[in-house]
């Protein structure tokens, strides 16, 4: 396999970061259930705001209706989706043919993903796949695009053309991992990094600044992943019971500070302070915002980031 | 019917070639013989059935491992007669002495020689 | 038992040529039945690794043992004395062996020597067939006493599959279908109404894709 991570594909997020501005994206969740329009609904409320939205697929191993089908959804509404795709469901067949569907409507992003374990979602009985992990599932996608071969090496006439992405986490112990981790996803051709949401600033930074040191910045765009906190009950919720998250002090008590009914303003202008002070961190060069089922607050966080208007490419 | 075959021949009795072990044979290769052969009955003729049948199918497995380790499979080989064709066994006995003259000192010989300070004859010549 | 195959040779070789001492460590457990990592393994492999190195020209040092199994603590201590003559081992154990080994010794590579296969039975001498996929939640009870999740190569819970034919998997002739076996048994037991009754989907927590499993018998524990 190359080892080209610059590959030019027609996505809009890939134009933008190349060209040197920030990228901004965001994401939707497809509801438990089969009405498509609750994500034209999500996908409406940020459009505007972002250059590409990311469609979970099946996050916390909880069923939804799926990435693909919510990604033609948006995609014929005239957003640009990004295909989250995680490899705990569907074997290389299953996924090489989906990889080959979206291409088919024109979705030029991915974000390539292992996926939580089906213990912690509402099948745990369920089989697990994992023919592939997220690092093969970037180098079959980047196989797919730059040889326009499937993995048992037959060439196609149309190669899908992608985007790549995946995800880092910052925060997981032990720390001393995660930079080597991010290396191997790009040298398997990752071209974007969304990073899990950040709040240790210090950490986060600290984290950057290894990846710069490395030079991994220039083969890879990192955007930075932000959820704001809705409410002092999040932040703890945050802090205490999910896996890979690092809440400092600092942010419980800021949030603490501010009346209840105050607490998810609060939260917003944390967001947007965190999005001003990312900006001058070397190596940053995009947001992914995600605002759990709170996909409103986008546009706002946006706009106060001063990420708004979208810079217009061909 | 005193039958000439070569003296360099070590006979190792057995009473079946079917008692014949894989290590028996990788053993006589590793302590520096330059080959081996199993002279087992005819095929059909075992007294217990199926010993010869045994014995060729080890030394397919001694032959394949040797190939693999670069000493050369060739140097062992299986060979059937009945007891009463002592011709037979001189012949393959001059046969066998050839084919391994051919081939040279087993690569393992040349190698514990040398780790001695001790040329093979052959190489001295 | 554990059935397990010895890896090629060269295999092997590839991962010890550069070292000075080796042990190769066979088990006297499974692998000693299945004819992949006994004692008699353990000395071929050596001897073979022996004359290799002799031919190269290498003065390396390569010894047998065996151990009575490598699952277990007391058995794997009896290398504590002996590990640090070695650069390496070379285990003919089961995975579960190796690890093991490479556990108590932590600093001292630990190769595998054989390709753990699967649980089985010998169907005769030098033939060994799959029988057990270890899911933790036996349903043996109502299909016959055959395993349709070792069996099928669908794992189907309600076979079999359309490609089954004459008693045959559709992947090779040489596999029977396990639901074709499945259901002769039954007939033959007088309990082919189990076979008409919709098997639902399974629990696969209770295997490997639960997560790595463990299992405590507290009234065994001091």
């Amino acid at each position: 396999m190359s080892t080209n991570n610059s590959a030019k594909t027609p996505s809009k997020l890939q134009k933008i970061m190349d060209a040197g501005h920030f990228g901004v994206t965001s994401e939707c969740g497809p509801p438990r259930g089969a009405d498509g329009r609750i994500v034209e609904e999500k996908a409406n409320l940020i459009g505007d705001y972002v250059d590409a939205i990311n469609v979970t697929d099946n996050q916390t191993a909880v069923v939804r209706l799926c990435s693909l089908a919510a990604c033609i959804r948006i995609k014929q509404m005239g957003f640009e989706p990004i295909l989250q795709m995680v490899s705990r469901d569907r074997n290389r067949i299953g996924m090489q043919a989906d990889i080959l569907g979206a291409a088919s409507f024109g979705i030029h992003n991915m974000l390539c993903l292992t996926g939580d374990h089906q213990s912690f979602g509402d099948h745990p009985t369920a089989v697990n796949v994992f023919d592939l992990d997220s690092t093969q599932l970037i180098q079959t996608v980047k196989m797919m695009r730059d040889e326009k071969k499937l993995l048992s090496g037959f060439e196609m006439k149309v190669a899908p053309e992608m985007f790549i992405g995946c995800a880092a986490n910052p925060f997981a112990d032990p720390f001393e991992i995660r930079v080597a981790r991010l290396a191997k996803k790009i040298a398997a051709g990752a071209q974007f990094i969304q990073t899990q949401c950040i709040y240790n600033m210090d950490k986060f930074k600290l984290w950057m600044q290894q990846v710069v040191d490395r030079g991994l910045h220039e083969k890879a765009h990192i955007m930075a992943g932000l959820t704001p906190m809705k409410s002092l009950g999040m932040a703890k919720y945050m802090k205490n019971k999910v896996p890979g998250m690092d809440v400092p002090d600092s942010v419980i008590e800021r949030l603490a500070g501010v009346p209840k009914d105050k607490q998810a303003e609060e939260g917003i202008k944390m967001c947007i302070e965190q999005i001003q002070e990312l900006k001058e961190v070397e190596g940053v060069r995009g947001f992914h915002i995600m605002a759990i089922e709170w996909e409103e607050k986008v546009p706002e966080i946006v706009k106060g980031g001063g990420l708004y208007p979208r810079p217009k490419v061909d | 019917m005193r039958l000439n075959y070569p003296t360099n021949i070590k006979i190792v009795k057995l009473p079946c070639s079917g008692r014949v072990d894989i290590l028996h044979l990788m053993k006589a290769m590793e302590e520096g013989a330059d080959g081996v052969f199993v002279a087992g009955c005819l095929e059909g003729d075992c007294h217990y059935q199926a010993g010869n049948l045994r014995a060729k199918k080890r030394v397919a497995y001694v032959k394949e491992i040797l190939d693999k380790i670069g000493v050369g499979g060739e140097r062992v080989a299986m060979y059937n007669l009945s007891a009463g064709q002592g011709p037979r066994f001189a012949e393959i006995a001059r046969e066998m002495t050839e084919k391994i003259k051919a081939l040279g000192p087993s690569p393992i010989r040349i190698a514990k020689r040398k780790a001695a300070g001790r040329p093979t004859t052959e190489e001295a010549a | 038992m554990i059935i397990a195959k010895p890896k090629p040779i060269e295999e092997i070789i590839e991962l010890v040529k550069d070292l000075k001492s080796v042990l190769v460590a066979g088990c006297d457990g499974c692998v000693t039945v299945c004819e992949a990592g006994g004692m008699k393994e353990a000395q071929v492999l050596a001897s073979a690794l022996r004359m290799y190195f002799r031919q190269q020209g290498k003065d390396a040092r390569v010894d047998e043992t065996s151990l009575t199994r490598q699952c277990d603590r007391p058995y794997i201590a009896q290398l504590d004395d002996q590990i640090e003559k070695y650069d390496a081992v070379v285990s003919l154990a089961c995975g579960a062996g190796v690890q093991f080994l490479a556990e108590r010794f932590s600093k001292k590579p630990i190769f595998p020597g054989v390709n753990t296969c699967f649980i089985g039975v010998t169907e005769q001498k030098g033939e060994w067939t799959e029988r057990c996929q270890a899911c933790g939640d036996c349903i043996l009870a109502t299909t016959g006493g055959i395993c349709p999740i070792a069996r099928c190569s669908k794992r189907m819970a309600n076979g079999p599959c359309g490609g089954s034919s004459s008693g045959k998997c559709e992947i090779s002739k040489e596999t029977a279908c396990g639901w074709h076996l499945i259901y002769e048994r039954l007939k033959e037991l007088g309990q082919l109404d189990r076979f008409e009754r919709p098997n639902d989907p399974k629990n696969w927590a209770t295997s490997r894709d639960g997560g790595p499993r463990k299992i405590i018998k507290e009234v065994s524990q001091v």
